[in-house]
């Protein structure tokens, strides 16, 4: 990792474009907290992107020179500190390695952002009155629909929380909500904490407290996302979820992220990521999903592999310096 | 000089070039064409006339003085042939591989009307790689002018402008938003016809005139053009996004799991590194029987990338017949050598499931060919009842890229009807101050075109800047002035004069 106090610019000097980062140079972590066993935040300081992000945005990381480009939803931003915050799940080969190597003071090699059309917020209704928004988060995905909870509260509507977690273990940012959301409805798989139910019962009351309810975000898996679609579709109520295709470049440049909206086929990347729930195509995204299935096993196994062997190398070391220490 | 050359008394033969043999290079990703050495380069010098009329000069996009660098081989100068190349262009070793000669400068080859034409491309490319082995870049002391110019996108027309603008003594900066620069030559064109070592020493050397180079950096998303221009203290941007944005054919299951596009498999092999996963976590679809539908030369690209990458067969899937495909006739040579199958006159109407989401097979119909279409190209017509189906495991689309949307959707550039952004004659887009060029202007076309656009913008830029004889010394003494056309500075007395009164 490179020396992560070379770039640290401060939030107040950002008219030049000097934190973009020259092509070899790195984003500094300046904050990290474990959620779960399993999932992360970072903080990066990048006080550009910090001014331009938007509900509703991504970006593209690269962790190190030899790593992919993945996809990962801007939870929150901060202009005034100029920093970023992702919330990254370890599931596979490049979140586990970053779970374990990103710690404050390493640096990404590469973020780009934001990327995606911002969630378009509006103040009112067409009656002039307040809109009431519900926000559904699932699992990770309660990290990005925060900004928009934020944001719409911002704006001055009603704000509905209804946050999905498997148990109490794994809740995370509940009085962050809190703060944004009119009413929250905390939803646990197994009951240890809030109500007991998926995310779509949560859904379900919030819908019957609030029927002029004027739209719903629903962010998490795909299942999920495609469950809440099913839910508000018989009331009409439109409904907004956020796609997370395979991608590559993030900039419409390959195709990778390629979705079916309404029988339209439509790059995730730059038209979206936010599209019409009643109009995304599921099966089809689904089943791209699971392309590279294989791929990403053989990664894992290989990395685990590595990590074994140097962790061996070093108990090894330790052990044969031991008594030479003692000598 | 001896007595005079003649078409009887030069070499009759060209030159060849030594090449992998193609059963072997057809496994690897190292370059195919080795080059020429020092003999073979001087042999294939000795084949140029001098012609009076140079219709090589004008041949290509950048008028290099073409006669005047081969006169130099000859003499066994060959840093002089190198500054005489990198006076108008700075990419000698990117385009003496890459650029259609056979349409440009070695097209129109006087030797080339009663013999095959000089071999310009391959001893340009042999002055290029000689300047990066010996590190001959000039690095010229350059008066700063205090203009800063922003440039948007690293491909072969941003690199072209940075390095005119560095020079009329700019300070430059290139953003891009991939995490290493070159643009299509990075992304795009494999590492068998373009190493990786070329272009980063073509980017070393804008770094030695002053050019600064940002990556992760997306324009009209971390900041806008008009921010580029009111917050960033840009006094010119130049815009060379390029045309990225492939086209999918819009066929029954063009979304399955194996189908992607060109862009997407080239993305992956060449800027990712995908062909050493797992050591670069980059994955990539390996197919058996791969179908690449197209015959450009992001066709032929994506082909030996597929066989590289340890596919079985390889197949080309072309609508119209071989005369019309539009990629160079050496890179379908190099292909058929290489064992691709070629099937001219077929064209997909749908991939076929196999059940779990992946391709089992195209249904594809055989073509005729009807009258000249706008192109002028005689347009394929289905034969009914022709249809069939072809097994593959793999799709490529290779049938060309559109305008990319961020620039348009997030700034007040006027785009034409297809998206691409429109410029005057100076390469002016509609915003004062900012000019475009290349792909995103004019479509997919070539490299040299686009770096041709790229110094037509420069010029464009320095004019609209106002800047005027910017004096450059370089180590060995010399001067040289950069800045206007003789004809410009005439105008440019007269505007100081008119200012005075």
């Amino acid at each position: 990792m490179q020396n992560p106090a070379a770039k640290q610019n401060s939030g107040a000097n950002d008219s030049a474009p000097s934190t973009a980062g020259h092509w070899a140079s790195a984003f500094p972590i300046v904050e990290r907290e474990d959620i779960s066993a399993v999932t992360f935040s970072l903080t990066v300081r990048h006080p550009l992107m910090a001014k331009a992000a938007r509900p509703g945005q991504f970006v593209i990381v690269m962790s190190h020179a030899e790593g992919e480009r993945i996809p990962l939803t801007i939870a929150d931003f901060d202009a005034a500190a100029g920093t970023i915050t992702l919330v990254i799940q370890a599931v596979g080969k490049s979140t586990r390695e970053m779970q374990r190597l990103c710690q404050v003071g390493t640096s990404l090699h590469g973020i780009a952002g934001p990327l995606g059309i911002p969630t378009p917020i509006e103040a009112s209704t067409r009656s002039g009155a307040p809109p009431t928004i519900v926000c559904v988060g699932g699992g990770l995905g309660v990290a990005p629909v925060y900004p928009q909870a934020r944001a719409w509260h911002d704006a001055g509507a009603r704000v509905m929380g209804v946050l999905g977690f498997r148990n109490r273990n794994l809740v995370f940012w509940e009085n962050k909500f809190r703060d944004v959301c009119d009413e929250l409805i905390l939803c646990t798989d197994d009951g240890s904490a809030g109500t007991q139910g998926m995310v779509t019962d949560g859904l379900r009351l919030a819908l019957e407290a609030h029927p002029e309810t004027s739209e719903v975000i629903a962010i998490g898996p795909p299942v999920m996302m495609r469950a809440c679609a099913e839910v508000t579709r018989p009331h009409g109520i439109r409904t907004s979820v956020s796609l997370n295709p395979i991608m590559v470049d993030g900039t419409g440049m390959c195709g990778g992220c390629r979705v079916r909206v309404g029988g339209e086929v439509k790059f995730a990347c730059v038209d979206g990521p936010d599209f019409d729930a009643h109009l995304v195509d599921f099966d089809d995204l689904a089943s791209r999903l699971r392309r590279y299935g294989e791929e990403e096993a053989d990664a894992m196994a290989q990395w685990e592999t590595v990590c074994r062997r140097a962790e061996h190398t070093q108990a090894d070391s330790l052990a044969s310096a031991l008594p030479d220490a003692r000598g | 000089m001896a007595a005079k050359r003649t078409i009887r008394s030069i070499p009759q033969e060209r030159t060849p070039v030594r090449e992998q043999p193609p059963l072997e290079r057809a496994r690897n990703f190292v370059e195919v064409n080795l080059g020429y050495d020092a003999s073979e380069a001087a042999r294939e010098a000795q084949r140029c006339l001098f012609c009076a009329d140079q219709p090589c000069v004008r041949g290509c996009p950048v008028s290099i003085d073409i006669p005047g660098f081969i006169r130099q081989i000859c003499h066994e100068d060959h840093q002089g042939a190198y500054d005489t190349i990198a006076r108008t262009n700075l990419l000698p070793a990117v385009c003496g591989r890459v650029c259609p000669q056979e349409n440009q400068c070695e097209g129109v080859c006087t030797v080339g009307e009663s013999l095959e034409p000089v071999a310009i491309g391959r001893l340009e490319r042999y002055v290029g790689d000689l300047a990066i082995a010996n590190d001959w870049a000039r690095r010229p002391y350059i008066s700063p002018t205090a203009y800063r110019v922003g440039i948007v996108g690293s491909g072969p027309a941003g690199m072209a402008c940075a390095a005119d603008l560095a020079k009329a003594g700019c300070q430059v900066t290139v953003f891009e938003a991939l995490h290493l620069p070159g643009g299509v030559l990075r992304y795009g064109i494999p590492d068998f016809r373009l190493p990786g070592e070329v272009i980063d020493a073509e980017v070393a050397n804008l770094e030695k005139l002053g050019v600064r180079f940002e990556c992760n950096t997306v324009v009209g998303r971390l900041f806008t053009i008009e921010q580029m221009l009111e917050d960033l203290g840009f006094d010119a941007v130049f815009i060379g996004t390029g045309a990225g944005y492939p086209t999918m054919l819009g066929i029954p299951g063009d979304s399955l799991g194996g189908v992607l596009s060109a862009n997407e498999l080239l993305t992956r092999a060449n800027l990712m590194q995908a062909r050493d996963f797992p050591v670069h976590d980059t994955p990539i679809p390996l197919g058996k029987q791969v179908a690449v539908v197209g015959a450009g030369n992001t066709a032929m690209d994506a082909m030996r990338v597929c066989l590289r990458l340890g596919a079985e067969q390889v197949h080309c899937i072309y609508r119209r017949s071989r005369t019309e495909a539009p990629a160079r006739a050496e890179e379908v040579h190099h292909a058929e050598q290489e064992g691709i199958e070629f099937h001219w006159l077929t064209n997909p109407v749908a991939v076929l499931d196999d059940g779990a989401g992946n391709v089992r097979a195209m249904r594809c119909v055989h073509m005729e060919l009807g009258e000249p279409d706008d192109s002028g190209r005689r347009r394929p017509v289905p034969i009914p009842g022709s249809e069939f189906e072809f097994p593959c495991d793999q799709v490529v689309f290779a049938i060309g890229t559109n305008a990319n949307p961020i620039i348009g959707q997030t700034s007040r550039l006027t785009l034409n009807r297809w998206g691409y952004l429109q410029t005057d004659d100076d390469l002016a887009t509609s915003i004062d101050g900012v000019f475009a060029g290349g792909d995103i202007v004019t479509g997919a076309a070539t490299v040299i075109e686009a770096m041709g656009a790229g110094r037509t913008a420069a010029a464009g830029i320095v004019r609209h800047l106002g800047i005027r004889d910017v004096r450059r010394r370089y180590d060995d003494g010399e001067e040289r002035i950069f800045g206007i056309a003789a004809h410009e500075r005439g105008h440019a007395r007269v505007r100081e004069v008119a200012a005075l009164l």
